[in-house]
């Protein structure tokens, strides 16, 4: 199959997700939650797993650009752009999951007219505004010059790159240094923001007392992790897709996988440490949703999807000698994002599913007070359509993201080669910007 | 012991056990309040009589005219008819999947075992942890009377108040509703008397898309911001429960029925540990 067809089937399925999900958003917008599977005592489902999936991208993939713009690494500067892209593209994803998930979607201004700074949940909204902002305008800024110096071509692109110049015409060097400048301290501030709102989803669940599960001091540090390994996964497999990466910077791809492996061992070890102590202790409390997370109805989204997809096979392939194989590091990170969507559901799902008082369930014959929750086919279609809207955008980032300068580029083994030069073989000094 | 869910951590019934700290805790903050409230009246000429003016002692050590209500609930009157939670439905007209009052039942471990029902409506905490994480102030407990209340046009529905609940008090509401009240019927034309603000209850307006919750039916105060059990106003769970196991009042004030409850009996609250400080006690 060549890459051609699989940018089609790739632009295809991305149309048809959107389509498809859109009847979802329909029955959401005319019926509000009334076709939701989520009740009183499950009050949170898969829209609020894959907002924190996807804020997690995000903010990885966000903290990963640093490395670049803040620390100057030249290895990841290829993937720089691709990296604030996706911090992009992932946080629309994320907003559009939470904002379906409000009873009153336009309400959702209140966080900024009367906000109760004692809610985590508020410091999270304004935090990640400000993460929003800084963003954009990072990115603006670091491809600045290039959409300048691109308005000029002939083609549909122009008159696009022209709106988003805003009337700026400077591609001089100095305005090229001044950019990296402002970009550098952008980056920077950027930092500390994310961690704090990163930090700030986990402490949402974290400061949840009434929730035994939650209330862990390890849950703002277990976001920030997941975020790196999930976000760090993610760029791994666009960049390899993407700007045909592969083929043009796979050593790269091959020293993100070893980030990512890193990032994931440091996760695994947080992971079995908050098992350890919740078992040993054995407070029925705290017992409970550990119990149903590992051998609940839903078993396998612990075992299959979260242990052996997205831990298990990656952890192998990344330590392997696989590991210098760019398409298998593509292929593990790959693993490691759906593998992550599982490690989401287990937490917002399980924890919520233990009644807080015994017999809840029982006492009132309601769908909405049940302890069973699978989310409806209108919470399936809504979450479809937002995939497949970061699917364009990604697609339409591909065509509209000006490349990297080619000079920063430099030619990199064959896959095959790349095996037996190893990680460092190929050089990445060699990345000299011009 | 065995049979009782690990909330009811007490003394078994009818032991006499040393009073629960709870109980301590509360006596001690009753008579703090009198003591300033009396030491108040005294610099005043004594023109305040201390056992009519429900005095609180606030964290200001200034002498407030707020209430605490409450409830004390004798889980050994309790016969598991569920009447109360058939009168609150009727008083507040709660849809179907929001409960403000529900009756849990506690399991059996053996058919010998005592039967234990547990009624229960919000507790109108002291420390709320449902207030503490509402992102827009949209839920605050009153000044004037301790009753936790969501201002229905500030909340935005995101239920994080659900998640942060120790007791399972709050309920979102999908919308649904029981057939005789779906559109056509008489009954859906019925507003809800919550709050005083009669609103119908239709897709896409308030309460549809709220976490709705107990108010201690607070719109049948006067304007005086009391009850009278005579008249017929005071909250539906208590008015109407068959063995008379719900008692409802006012803990600021000494003479109260629940205050005395309090002094006279064994007292426990549902999960403690948690520091929410309930305003709902069993006696067991």
């Amino acid at each position: 199959m060549n890459i051609q067809m699989m940018k089609r089937g790739f632009w295809a399925l991305g149309a048809v997700f959107v389509l498809i999900g859109s009847i979802g958003w329909y029955d959401r917008l005319l019926n509000g939650h009334e076709n939701a599977n989520y009740g009183s005592l499950i009050p949170w489902g898969l829209w609020v797993a894959v907002y924190i999936f996807f804020i997690g991208l995000s903010a990885g993939s966000f903290l990963i650009s640093t490395l670049v713009y803040v620390f100057g690494m030249k290895k990841f500067e290829p993937v720089g752009r691709l990296a604030l892209f996706t911090a992009l593209v992932t946080l629309g994803c994320a907003l559009l999951s939470i904002w379906a998930d409000l009873g009153f979607m336009f309400r959702f201004w209140h966080v900024y007219a009367y906000p109760n700074f004692q809610s985590p949940m508020a410091w999270m909204i304004w935090l990640y505004t400000t993460y929003f902002l800084l963003l954009a305008v990072e990115t603006w800024y670091v491809l600045r010059r290039d959409m300048v110096v691109a308005r000029d071509d002939s083609g549909w692109k122009a008159p696009v790159y022209r709106v988003l110049t805003f009337g700026t015409h400077k591609t001089s060097e100095e305005s090229a240094q001044r950019d990296r400048k402002v970009v550098k301290v952008l980056a920077a501030i950027g930092i500390p923001v994310a961690i704090m709102f990163h930090g700030g989803v986990g402490t949402l669940f974290g400061v949840v007392a009434a929730r035994p599960a939650w209330n862990s001091g390890l849950f703002p540090i277990l976001f920030l992790l997941s975020a790196l390994v999930s976000g760090g996964a993610l760029l791994t497999l666009v960049s390899a897709i993407f700007q045909d990466g592969i083929n043009r910077y796979g050593d790269t791809i091959v020293a993100l996988g070893q980030l990512v492996v890193a990032m994931l061992m440091l996760d695994v070890l947080f992971q079995i440490s908050e098992i350890l102590i919740t078992s040993y202790g054995s407070v029925p409390g705290h017992m409970a949703a550990l119990k149903l997370m590992i051998s609940g109805p839903y078993w396998w989204v612990f075992w299959v999807w979260q242990i052996l997809i997205g831990t298990l096979i990656p952890l192998v392939i990344l330590l392997a000698p696989t590991r210098r194989n760019p398409r298998w590091v593509a292929g593990a990170a790959g693993l490691i994002v759906v593998g992550f969507i599982g490690v989401r559901l287990n937490i917002v799902i399980p924890s919520l599913s233990v009644e807080e008082i015994k017999g809840l369930d029982d006492a009132i014959a309601s769908v909405r007070v049940s302890t069973d929750y699978f989310p409806s086919l209108m919470e399936w279609l809504v979450t479809m359509f937002i995939v497949g809207v970061g699917m364009l955008l990604f697609g339409l980032g591909e065509k509209l993201l000006p490349r990297e300068p080619e000079e920063a580029v430099t030619e990199s083994p064959p896959p095959d080669q790349g095996v037996l030069s190893g990680v460092g073989a190929s050089g990445g000094d060699d990345h000299v910007q011009a | 012991m065995t049979s009782r869910p690990p909330d009811f951590e007490v003394d078994p019934p009818g032991t006499g056990g040393d009073g629960q700290m709870s109980r301590r805790g509360l006596i001690a903050t009753l008579m703090g309040g009198g003591a300033v409230a009396l030491a108040t009246a005294m610099a005043g000429g004594g023109a305040i009589d201390v056992l009519t003016a429900p005095a609180a002692y606030a964290e200001s050590g200034a002498v407030t005219t707020k209430r605490r209500y409450g409830m004390v609930i004798d889980t050994r009157r309790c016969v598991g008819c569920k009447a109360c939670v058939v009168a609150c439905k009727q008083e507040n007209k709660t849809p179907e999947g929001v409960n403000y009052n529900v009756v849990v039942e506690d399991t059996r471990e053996s058919p010998d075992d005592r039967p234990l029902w547990l009624t229960k409506p919000c507790f109108q905490c002291e420390h709320p942890p449902c207030v503490k994480v509402c992102p827009v102030s949209a839920t605050y407990k009153r000044e004037q009377d301790g009753i936790v209340v969501i201002d229905y046009d500030r909340c935005i529905g995101c239920r994080y108040c659900i998640t942060a609940c120790p007791y399972g008090a709050r309920y979102f509401d999908f919308g649904d509703d029981y057939a005789h009240a779906e559109d056509g019927e008489a009954w859906a034309d019925v507003p809800s008397p919550e709050y005083g603000q009669y609103r119908q209850h239709e897709e896409g307006s308030s309460p549809v898309g709220n976490v709705r919750k107990c108010t201690f039916c607070l719109h049948l105060q006067d304007e005086n911001g009391e009850y009278d059990k005579e008249a017929g106003r005071w909250p539906a769970c208590a008015k109407t429960c068959t063995g008379k196991a719900i008692h409802f009042g006012d803990f600021n004030d000494p003479d109260s029925e629940v205050s005395q409850l309090l002094r006279e009996r064994q007292a426990i609250r549902l999960k403690e540990e948690l520091g929410t400080e309930p305003n709902v006690y069993y006696l067991l």
